[in-house]
């Protein structure tokens, strides 16, 4: 079962093709990776399917149901969330606040039980905050939940991104660059927690990396954009003697 | 004179409180629109004194029907109606002027809001003037009693203080609308949604907030507060006309900066300092000038402060210095 069916996608900015006729099809529970020389047009095609930009052309059905021409918050509510090339966190924010940011849509509160302070209201959010912390947890990052987002070290910002992503309980997620910027070690911790984040929230994973250490090793299945366009769709395997990908990356020399 | 200004300063702490949280309450509607769209919402003044008008209104209308209500309880059916009103006044605004302008440049809306200033001036003193022939209303007198307050008891040094009721009222009220905000804000769900898009409105629409329904409620509270505060005025100063959101929207406005603009205690701060300066002004320019500069010199003074402060600390008191970016 696909979660995700992209047909002929198309974005022009002008007189400038950014994606041009990208098709492809996302496995229900799969970790699916979109790499691709810089400039190839994956952050784009993140902003399509987040309703960030609306294409020029072509189809983005999330199970079955099209969701071109939806505004980016009527997408999050269809269950598609993201993180971000350039770190995007509420920095002047607490932790735990930036993950109850995420939570916004399943909290029920209306503005009447504000107001009126009812118990319901009360309760619900004391739930809301123990689930965020419940979050943190995952993420070994618990401790610091009253710590401003800005003063978090680098590769913890790179883990509440995805913890706020998951915290508005996404069917898919996209990645975009998780481990850029991240030394090995943060590179290897994060590799097993995407690993892990799949299966234990139900979610599916489309991720954008140019490690490809950490691609190689989690991807069931690779899409190449290169110029806007695909070259190339298969497993770890068949993207790594590709011709057309290598040609890509290092130019038609090192295939010759 | 150093004695003569520690006789007034009772009665002065006593005015300018008032007066303070006056301009603080209408501060809060500046901040928080700034705070989400960078806009400065000029016709805010002109909510303020909408809502003084739709007051003085309610009071007459709801008196008039000639039932003994307890005052209190009359205040509170007018604060609530009024702020109602005023706050879909706001929500209107927006989605009529402001919207169509979200992405235009920053110039763009201020004249528009400037537009709307007039336009509610002009709106309000044409209903004024057709429903009772002039636009110079005169409000019941509510809440009239006098209060004195021993504070030379405290200690020889101070003079009495007086005041009436209504000065009470007007501060609990503004105190009370401030704490209700503050909780907003930083409790709840809307609250904290609101500082999200504050911070960065796509991703916090990324995360599933509609950022249009958190504009709306921005302008809801702001104007709900602004009209409610306009209450508040006509109840303390009695005579009210259509021109007097100007100067005190201007006024609310340099507390805003004063405090850091989009900074929500520091507009409440700020309101305050310059409703206390604004006091000390009016009763001791003579004495500390020598009878150069009189009480018409308040202006003046809280003015110069506000310069003072901003040359110094031009983010405001409690503003974050914002690094330009390379």
């Amino acid at each position: 079962m696909d979660i995700l069916e992209v047909t002929n996608l198309t974005k022009e900015f002008g007189g400038l093709t950014a994606n041009k006729d990208v098709s492809m099809n996302v496995k229900e529970g799969s970790i699916t990776a979109v790499i691709g020389p810089n400039g190839a047009g994956k952050t784009t095609f993140f902003n399509m399917i987040t309703g960030v930009y609306q294409p020029t052309a072509g189809e983005i059905k999330l199970k079955g149901q099209s969701i071109v021409g939806l505004k980016p918050d009527e997408v999050a509510k269809k269950g598609i969330s993201r993180t971000f090339q350039n770190i995007r966190l509420f920095g002047e924010m607490s932790v735990i606040e930036n993950v109850l940011v995420g939570m916004h849509n399943h909290l029920k509160t209306s503005l009447f039980g504000i107001f009126l302070s009812l118990p319901n209201t009360k309760k619900e959010e004391l739930q809301a905050e123990q689930e965020a912390y419940r979050l943190l947890e995952y993420f070994e990052l618990s401790h610091l939940i009253n710590e401003k987002a800005n003063n978090l070290s680098y590769g913890a910002q790179r883990k509440l991104e995805i913890a706020r992503a998951l915290a508005t309980q996404p069917k898919l997620i996209l990645l975009d660059e998780p481990a850029a910027g991240m030394n090995p070690k943060e590179t290897k911790e994060l590799t097993d927690i995407i690993k892990r984040m799949g299966k234990e929230f139900g979610v599916t994973i489309l991720l954008i990396e140019h490690d490809m250490k950490l691609v190689m090793e989690l991807s069931e299945q690779i899409f190449v954009l290169d110029h806007g366009e695909k070259i190339a769709e298969g497993n770890p395997e068949a993207i790594r003697t590709n011709p057309k990908v290598i040609e890509a990356y290092l130019g038609s020399a090192a295939v010759q | 004179m150093l004695l003569e200004m520690f006789q007034t300063l009772p009665q002065v702490l006593i005015d300018g409180l008032t007066l303070g949280a006056v301009y603080a309450v209408v501060a809060l509607g500046y901040t928080m629109v700034y705070g989400i769209l960078q806009l400065i919402n000029f016709a805010h003044g002109e909510i303020f004194m909408t809502g003084a008008f739709i007051g003085t209104a309610l009071f007459i209308m709801i008196m008039g029907w000639g039932s003994a209500i307890p005052q209190i309880l009359l205040l509170i059916i007018v604060l609530v109606i009024t702020a109602s009103i005023t706050g879909f006044i706001g929500v209107g605004m927006e989605r009529i002027a402001y919207r169509p302008l979200r992405n235009a440049p920053r110039l763009i809306p201020l004249i528009t809001a400037i537009g709307i200033s007039f336009v509610l001036q002009d709106v309000i003193r044409f209903i004024a003037e057709l429903t009772s022939g002039n636009y110079i209303v005169t409000g019941p007198s509510l809440f009239s009693e006098n209060i004195n307050l021993k504070t030379s008891a405290i200690s020889s040094v101070f003079n009495d203080a007086s005041f009436k009721t209504s000065f009470l009222i007007v501060l609990t009220v503004a105190i009370l609308l401030m704490i209700t905000l503050d909780f907003f804000v930083n409790r709840t769900k809307w609250g904290t949604a609101m500082r999200a898009v504050a911070l960065d409105r796509e991703t916090a629409a990324l995360m599933s907030i509609n950022v249009n329904k958190v504009i709306s409620i921005t302008f809801f509270i702001g104007s709900a507060l602004g009209g409610a505060t306009g209450v508040l005025f006509a109840l303390q100063y009695g005579t009210i006309d259509p021109y007097i959101g100007f100067i005190l929207g201007l006024k609310a406005f340099i507390a805003a900066v004063l405090g850091g603009i989009g900074n929500i205690r520091g507009a409440m701060l700020g309101g305050i300092m310059l409703g206390v300066m604004e006091m000390f002004a009016a009763a001791n320019l003579s004495l500390l000038t020598g009878g150069i500069f009189g009480a018409e010199y308040k202006d003046v003074f809280a003015f110069a402060i506000l310069i003072l402060v901003l040359i110094f600390k031009p983010e405001g008191l409690l503003g974050k210095p914002t690094a330009e970016k390379v």
